[in-house]
């Protein structure tokens, strides 16, 4: 019996090694954008790219900043009212379909639901139609728009799974004491869903950030994300490569910075995704 | 109990949400279905009925041809991978090491950043070149005395995509990992330990008992990463831009459309897309949606 126990902690510890080895992998692209984007202009060389640098030099860093920040300022002014309207809508859809249902409402929410899931190809002519019909093709209120209501299926689902988790009879002793469907919302379920706001927002957050589908189709060169820059920089045949994994890492440290403090969040939002919730 | 006043209340708070999705989901794909059957090519609006002339044409169409065997291969290649991947890592995962929530965390953060910044990084890691010229994994390998392994990634004929696929696998086999992690933690321990005490080898209880209970789990994961796959697009275009021989049909889509205006075309691989997808996705989320209603 102790033999078998401790060849079993053995094999246990042995898993430490493909662990490890996963570990890498994963950690590789990180690792070579920090490290190239560290070396100086003198270290441009593809031939040494995995030598470390011979000094710590920042000018990679500071000249995708450079070329970048217009367009990081586009993200940061698309994503955060795409993120937060995104998720009021879904906090009400959410509490409506969850404790509100109404004739239908059973059959309206697999038709929201199936919305997370279209190819965008599908809608992009008729989006871009009719983008340039109100006059919103170009600039940043068109793709706010579009993330807006394509992220309904997802926020709507997040907050009335978590709605419907909450005891219905909270409900019905506020409603004793008079309070209405907005009053019952406003006090009871809106307090108690502040978690479910992080995860959603942080949610919504990340998918704008990230998409660049909407983005290239929906928005002029001055109006571009970041994503569309750094593809189009790292299509460029000038700018060396240091600085486009310096860019890439600036394109990516928001929603890093995110996924390190917020990560818990991160995961649940990335778990309702399928339908796990 | 409700009021009449709240009951018309509640329909008013969610109907701009919904008619929204009504008018963006379903009316701008039956908009799209009627430009896939009009002749429209050019920059104004051609609604002339064409019937199914652009569906037909596209079967015919030797690009179309790589595209559907593109999306074949990354499809295969991704969701085994993912699948495979996934499934090793939760099972190490759950051993209960010292230090799970680190590794946890590593496998998981490629979900938090997009394609595009790991399609760039990734162009440069799979760099094809050679010789004197070599550079990113290849020099790796070199390094390492693993030649062998030495590859042109996505230039390879006829299977670079898979290729682009490998890139794809690193950024979502952390997300499948989740997936079955969940599905092993819910996996009562009982029901382990009952099989053990009847003499189970650790080899009997993963076939006998943990993979049969975790075929839901690998449903949904195929399901999701099966519809990923379908709609491939950013991660192909960073790495290595519109190339014919990684085309695939989001690719095709948009520069057919944006780039030469052939909306009609553009709008009948949109609906194809869709299609494929809602094969996958309707039965899944009728499946979900009545589990939970029976619960």
């Amino acid at each position: 019996m102790i033999a078998r126990l401790r060849s079993r902690k053995f094999t246990k510890n042995f898993l430490y090694l493909p662990l490890v080895f996963m570990a890498l992998f994963y950690l590789l692209p990180l690792y070579v954008m920090l490290l190239t984007g560290f070396k100086g202009f003198d270290e441009v060389s593809l031939k040494t790219m995995w030598d470390l640098p011979s000094t710590i030099r920042f000018e990679n860093f500071v000249e995708a900043f450079e070329k970048l920040s217009p367009y990081l300022v586009n993200s940061f002014n698309m994503v955060l009212p795409a993120a937060v309207i995104s998720s009021i809508l879904g906090s009400i859809n959410g509490y409506v379909l969850a404790k509100w249902k109404f004739k239908g409402s059973d059959i309206i929410f697999p038709l929201i639901l199936f919305g997370m899931f279209i190819p965008y190809q599908s809608i992009l002519i008729p989006l871009v139609e009719f983008m340039r019909r109100i006059n919103l093709y170009g600039g940043l209120p068109g793709l706010v728009l579009a993330h807006v209501i394509y992220g309904l299926p997802i926020t709507t689902l997040t907050f009335r799974n978590y709605y419907a988790s909450i005891p219905n009879d909270l409900i019905e002793a506020a409603r004793i004491d008079g309070t209405g469907l907005l009053g019952s919302y406003w006090h009871i379920l809106l307090p108690l869903s502040i978690p479910s706001f992080v995860v959603v927002l942080i949610w919504q957050f990340t998918s704008a950030w990230n998409d660049f589908l909407f983005a290239v189709v929906l928005t002029s060169p001055s109006n571009w994300p970041v994503t569309v820059a750094l593809n189009n920089m790292a299509g460029s045949q000038i700018i060396a490569w240091n600085v486009q994994m310096a860019g890439s890492f600036l394109a990516a440290v928001p929603t890093l910075l995110v996924y390190i403090f917020l990560g818990r969040y991160f995961l649940k939002g990335m778990m309702s995704g399928a339908l796990k919730g | 109990m409700s009021t009449k006043n709240e009951r018309i209340l509640s329909i008013v708070l969610v109907s701009p949400s919904i008619l929204a999705l009504l008018i963006f989901v379903y009316g701008f794909i039956g908009w799209s279905g009627r430009v896939s059957l009009s002749q429209w090519k050019g920059l104004l609006p051609d609604y002339t009925w064409a019937g199914f002339k652009n569906y037909v044409d596209l079967f015919s169409d030797p690009r179309f041809h790589i595209d559907i065997r593109n999306t074949l291969i990354f499809t295969i290649v991704f969701v085994v991978g993912c699948l495979l991947l996934g499934l090793g890592l939760a099972l190490m995962l759950d051993a209960g090491l010292k230090g799970e929530g680190l590794f946890r965390s590593i496998y998981l953060f490629p979900m938090a950043i997009s394609f595009i910044v790991t399609g760039v990084v990734w162009r440069w890691l799979m760099n094809p070149a050679g010789g004197s010229r070599m550079s990113g994994l290849n020099l790796l390998f070199s390094n390492m005395g693993m030649d062998f392994l030495i590859n042109p990634w996505h230039t390879t004929p006829k299977w670079g995509i898979a290729a682009i696929a490998l890139a794809a696998i690193w950024q979502m086999s952390g997300y499948t990992m989740a997936l079955y992690l969940s599905g092993l933690r819910a996996i009562p321990g009982e029901l382990r330990e009952a099989a053990q005490v009847d003499g189970a080898t650790e080899w009997q209880l993963f076939r006998l008992i943990t993979l049969p209970l975790l075929r839901p789990i690998t449903l949904s994961a195929m399901i999701i990463l099966g519809h990923i796959s379908l709609k491939v697009f950013d991660l192909i275009i960073s790495v290595a831009g519109k190339q014919l021989p990684l085309d695939v049909p989001a690719i095709y889509m948009w520069q057919t459309t944006f780039d030469g205006y052939f909306f009609g075309r553009g709008a009948a691989i949109g609906i194809l897309l869709l299609l494929s997808v809602a094969v996958l996705i309707i039965p899944y989320l009728y499946n979900t949606l009545r589990t939970e209603a029976e619960l």
